[in-house]
């Protein structure tokens, strides 16, 4: 399987196709995002969720009355990994102490259900959860900031459009995706974005190193022809890194427990929209923004600097 | 082809031995202890009480080991966490008040290991079980009280000027003077300004009325005084609470963090640490008849309190205090020989006993009493101007007389204080006047409880997941690159032993479950070098050159791509550490060691591998199993 030359795709052919698709999914996300927003979790909105385990399968209704006889009537109660887990999330209260909220709802249950166990309280209280939500919004855009500065002194300019787009692509979908699904966005879905910006980008550069030393390489002047054949000689990386990393975030998702559910979640399809967009969104843009072999021509290292 | 450095290969070594070796303290895991250790000087446990803890866990029925002295205390091992808080249970019980049983961790790393000054990985909450709170300190109210005093020094150096005002008020962090006239307020601003040099005194108004304005400078020490000061008392309210391993942190301007390992009642910690009591000794202004008190007017220089023991009635106590409970070096819990009620037995400092000692030797005969002071601090949400609805800290304070008794003969600097209704309250007075109170209230704005039982699901998840991502990974670099795939492997293995051993190295590293997604991503990404040289290396074998020309143009050529990937990965990681709170930030710390630590191994560990197959012989390989 090793010695044979990859097969030659013409990635290039439904390029426009695939560029409209791309547009389509992040106008839809943005749009997502704009109306419904994400189901922020926890870390982000205050209040308190209380995680009980019992010996049998828990009634999820008969947990939900118990807890709104207590006067938590808009409590969230869902499973919690197995049956006989549960999680019962309620919002910030102004009636009850806050900081007592998880005591009054353990013991709600735990009249109704015996050998009831206590597994997990968190509470947070809402001016932290603010405080966290805007410290987040600020790192995701401090990281895309950064990566921005490293892209400009990495690339020419042209190049470095089309990596940050590959990557903004990237995050603005799976937060499209996050928004549409309702899934829980906490701190460790955070965590799983900003590891998506560092892995997107790291896809799109290793591509668009390898179109750029072909253009400087090659006697190809047709760029088409130049970034496809880039495209395919990389193409076995891209689908191995991906496919590795995917595997490991298969494990985690299966066996890492409820917490680390959603982080896997958000990273494997931060992967597989990654590895898609580095092909198609960086050489589409390529593409757009009309580089040519020109573009490679002019930087040979200055080494004035390096004499004494 | 240039032969490959030699020091590389001895890098590699000593790299992959020295961690190997701090790595390897993880392979005994702790056992839970009990450590015991006594509330006098020195905290040693002396031998005879050995012996009777031994005893008391024999009769219970639980296994234990020897006991071993560790620093000033002393700590026995047991079997399970069950067994632990059943033994701290009874001990506790058996021993009383004069020693702390607290629930520990006891390392079994072999003691050649401890000696090199390896020890196992820190674990976070969310693997071990725990309770975490995250508390902000009341500003307010500590800035309300400096205020208070601040008008009344005002006051002091008006009338001392002999200055005629009119008001002095509190508006915020300004004191507003009014004065009959223009002139008065000429004359009042220097002596002013040099008896409070802690504000600014604004220019002149057109009214008699000056406006002094708290500097900002002040204002930041006083926060960093009651921060630090708050740190401080709920240390020792944790020490007290009998935790080890405990964490008290300050965190930002106005905000501790308390990490409490292996505490399962969240609400007896919540109890401890939230409350701000302290006393005060006064005397009884008993030269108003009672019915004066029920009025509810005070005489000029007196308060109206109640008395709790006796129906809330009203006792009227002089102003003054004779001394506080910050003067307070010791405090027991006993019990009356008497009567056997429940008491405290308190120690005061030099001021407070001299104070005591001037007050109390010209009131033999009179009352005097111990007033009991909380303040208890919860969030409220108000409508603020702009309309949007905000959380505030509100303070109440509650205050009321435990205890009138009459002076029998002139205190010094111990006495005791009766009239309290339980020996829980006895001790738990003994322990906030021990603890020493806070220098301003607390709210608890984040607390999160995990439980033992879901430390150890989360421990055993996190495993399960790394080890079935790395075999995956393992198995498809095989069946992909061959031997290469091999030396990958190899690589992988190394790096792991080295995120391990820096994590053990660095004294403040924790691991967290999202930590451990961090290393379990790492091992799926760092493949990612090994798989950019192989496919160069392919590439170049294609293109007609010698097996070991490709590995060097492979290895060469791809180094600059491996480099740029993985920055990107770094600065996201930094990032992530300096934004995110406790768990995530265990997830970009082991995101950092594993991609420099990958990239070493992937890059010249696996070139080792390569040069020990493929370079070393004089002839040169004929074909690359890749």
């Amino acid at each position: 399987m090793s010695k044979a030359p990859a097969k030659h795709i013409n990635f290039m052919a439904p390029r426009k196709v695939l560029g409209i698709l791309s547009i389509l999914l992040v106008v839809v996300s943005i749009a997502l995002l704009a109306t419904r927003g994400l189901n922020l979790g926890l870390d982000f909105t205050g209040g308190t969720s209380v995680v009980v385990k019992s010996e049998q399968d828990l009634d999820l209704d008969l947990v939900r009355d118990a807890v709104a006889e207590r006067g938590f009537d808009d409590a969230v109660v869902q499973q919690y990994g197995s049956a006989r887990e549960v999680s019962i999330r309620v919002a910030p209260s102004e009636d009850v102490e806050a900081d007592k909220v998880g005591g009054i709802v353990f013991e709600a249950v735990n009249e109704k259900v015996d050998n009831l166990g206590l597994l997990k309280v968190e509470f947070v209280g809402p001016q932290v959860g603010d405080e966290l939500r805007d410290q987040s919004g600020l790192a995701m855009l401090m990281a895309l900031g950064l990566m921005l500065v490293y892209v400009w002194f990495r690339f020419t300019n042209k190049f470095g459009i089309a990596t940050v787009a590959a990557l903004l692509h990237d995050v603005i979908i799976v937060l499209g995706l996050f928004s549409l699904t309702r899934w829980h966005f906490d701190l460790t879905v955070l965590a799983a974005i900003l590891a998506l910006i560092g892995y997107s980008l790291n896809d799109s550069i290793v591509v668009a190193d390898r179109i750029r030393e072909n253009f400087r390489n090659t006697r190809e002047t047709e760029p088409e022809k130049i970034v496809n054949d880039a495209i395919n000689e990389m193409l076995t990386r891209t689908i191995n890194t991906s496919f590795t990393t995917a595997l490991v975030l298969l494990a985690l998702f299966f066996f890492g427990g409820e917490v680390m559910r959603a982080f896997s979640e958000a990273l494997l399809v931060g992967i597989v929209v990654g590895t898609y967009s580095s092909i198609y969104v960086v050489a589409n843009l390529i593409f757009v923004l009309n580089v040519t072999k020109e573009d490679f021509l002019v930087v040979e290292k200055e080494e004035i600097d390096e004499m004494p | 082809m240039t032969r490959y450095p030699r020091w590389k290969f001895f890098l590699l070594l000593a790299v992959l031995l020295g961690c190997g070796l701090y790595a390897l303290p993880n392979l005994y895991p702790d056992v839970p202890a009990i450590q015991i250790s006594a509330n006098d000087a020195g905290g040693q446990v002396s031998v005879p009480v050995r012996d009777r803890v031994l005893g008391a866990l024999d009769d219970a029925g639980i296994e234990h080991g020897d006991g071993e002295t560790i620093n000033s205390s002393w700590m026995v091992r047991l079997r399970s966490t069950d067994a632990q808080l059943r033994a701290r249970e009874r001990i506790s019980g058996m021993l009383g008040e004069d020693y702390v049983v607290a629930l520990n961790l006891a390392p079994t790393t072999p003691d050649w290991l401890r000696a090199v000054g390896a020890s196992p990985m820190n674990l976070g909450l969310d693997l071990r079980g725990g309770v975490h709170f995250l508390l902000q300190v009341d500003m307010a109210t500590v800035i309300q009280q400096r205020m208070d005093a601040w008008s009344g020094q005002a006051k002091l150096t008006l009338r001392n000027e002999g200055i005629r005002y009119r008001s002095v008020d509190i508006d915020g962090r300004d004191l507003v003077i009014t004065l009959d006239d223009q002139i008065a307020a000429d004359a009042a601003r220097s002596p002013l300004r040099s008896a409070l040099p802690e504000f600014t005194l604004n220019q002149a108004e057109e009214q008699p009325r000056l406006t002094l304005t708290l500097n900002q400078s002040t204002l930041d020490e006083l926060q960093d005084y009651a921060v630090d000061q708050n740190r401080t008392a709920l240390n020792n309210r944790v020490n007290e609470l009998g935790v080890g391993n405990a964490v008290v942190q300050r965190q930002g301007a106005d905000r501790i963090v308390v990490q409490l390992p292996g505490v399962q009642d969240a609400a007896q910690a919540r109890r401890i640490l939230g409350r701000t009591a302290t006393l005060e000794f006064r005397l009884v202004a008993d030269q108003y008849s009672s019915s004066r008190a029920s009025t509810g007017i005070a005489p000029p220089g007196t308060e109206i309190f109640p008395f709790k023991a006796q129906n809330s009635r009203p006792v009227i106590l002089e102003k003054s205090k004779i001394a506080t409970g910050d003067q307070v070096t010791n405090a027991q819990m006993g019990f009356d020989q008497q009567s056997g009620t429940p008491q405290v037995n308190v120690e005061l400092d030099s001021t407070g006993a001299r104070s005591m000692q001037r007050i109390t030797s010209k009131n033999v005969g009179n009352p005097m009493s111990v007033l009991f002071i909380e303040t208890k601090t919860v969030m409220k949400t108000v409508q603020g101007d702009d309309g949007e609805r905000r959380q505030v800290p509100e303070s109440s304070t509650d205050k009321y007389v435990i205890n009138v008794a009459t002076i029998q003969d002139t205190l010094g600097s111990r006495f005791r204080i009766t009239g309290l209704d339980s020996p829980a309250e006895a001790s738990e007075l003994a322990l906030l006047l021990r603890a020493g109170s806070l220098a301003a209230p607390v709210t608890i704005v984040e607390e999160r409880t995990i439980g033992p039982s879901l430390g150890q699901e989360n421990i055993e998840s996190g495993l399960k997941s790394m080890a079935l991502g790395m075999v995956l990974v393992l198995i498809f670099m095989v069946v992909w690159y061959r031997v290469f795939g091999l030396f990958a492997n190899v690589a992988l293995l190394g790096n792991l032993v080295i995120i391990v051993g820096v994590m053990s190295l660095i004294p403040g590293a924790t691991l967290t479950l999202p930590g451990i997604a961090g290393i379990v991503l790492t091992v799926g990404m760092a493949v990612d070098a090994n798989v950019l040289i192989y496919e160069r290396i392919r590439e170049e074998l294609r293109n007609g050159r010698r097996p070991r020309e490709a590995i060097e143009e492979g290895y060469g050529r791809a180094f600059t791509t491996i480099l740029d990937a993985n920055i990107t990965t770094m600065i996201v990681a930094v990032i992530l550490f300096s934004a995110g709170t406790g768990s995530v930030q265990g997830f970009a710390v082991t995101l950092f060691i594993g991609i420099l630590s990958s990239m070493f191994t992937a890059i010249i560990g696996t070139r080792a591998l390569v040069e020990m197959t493929y370079g070393r012989g004089a002839r040169a390989p004929a074909k690359l199993s890749i």
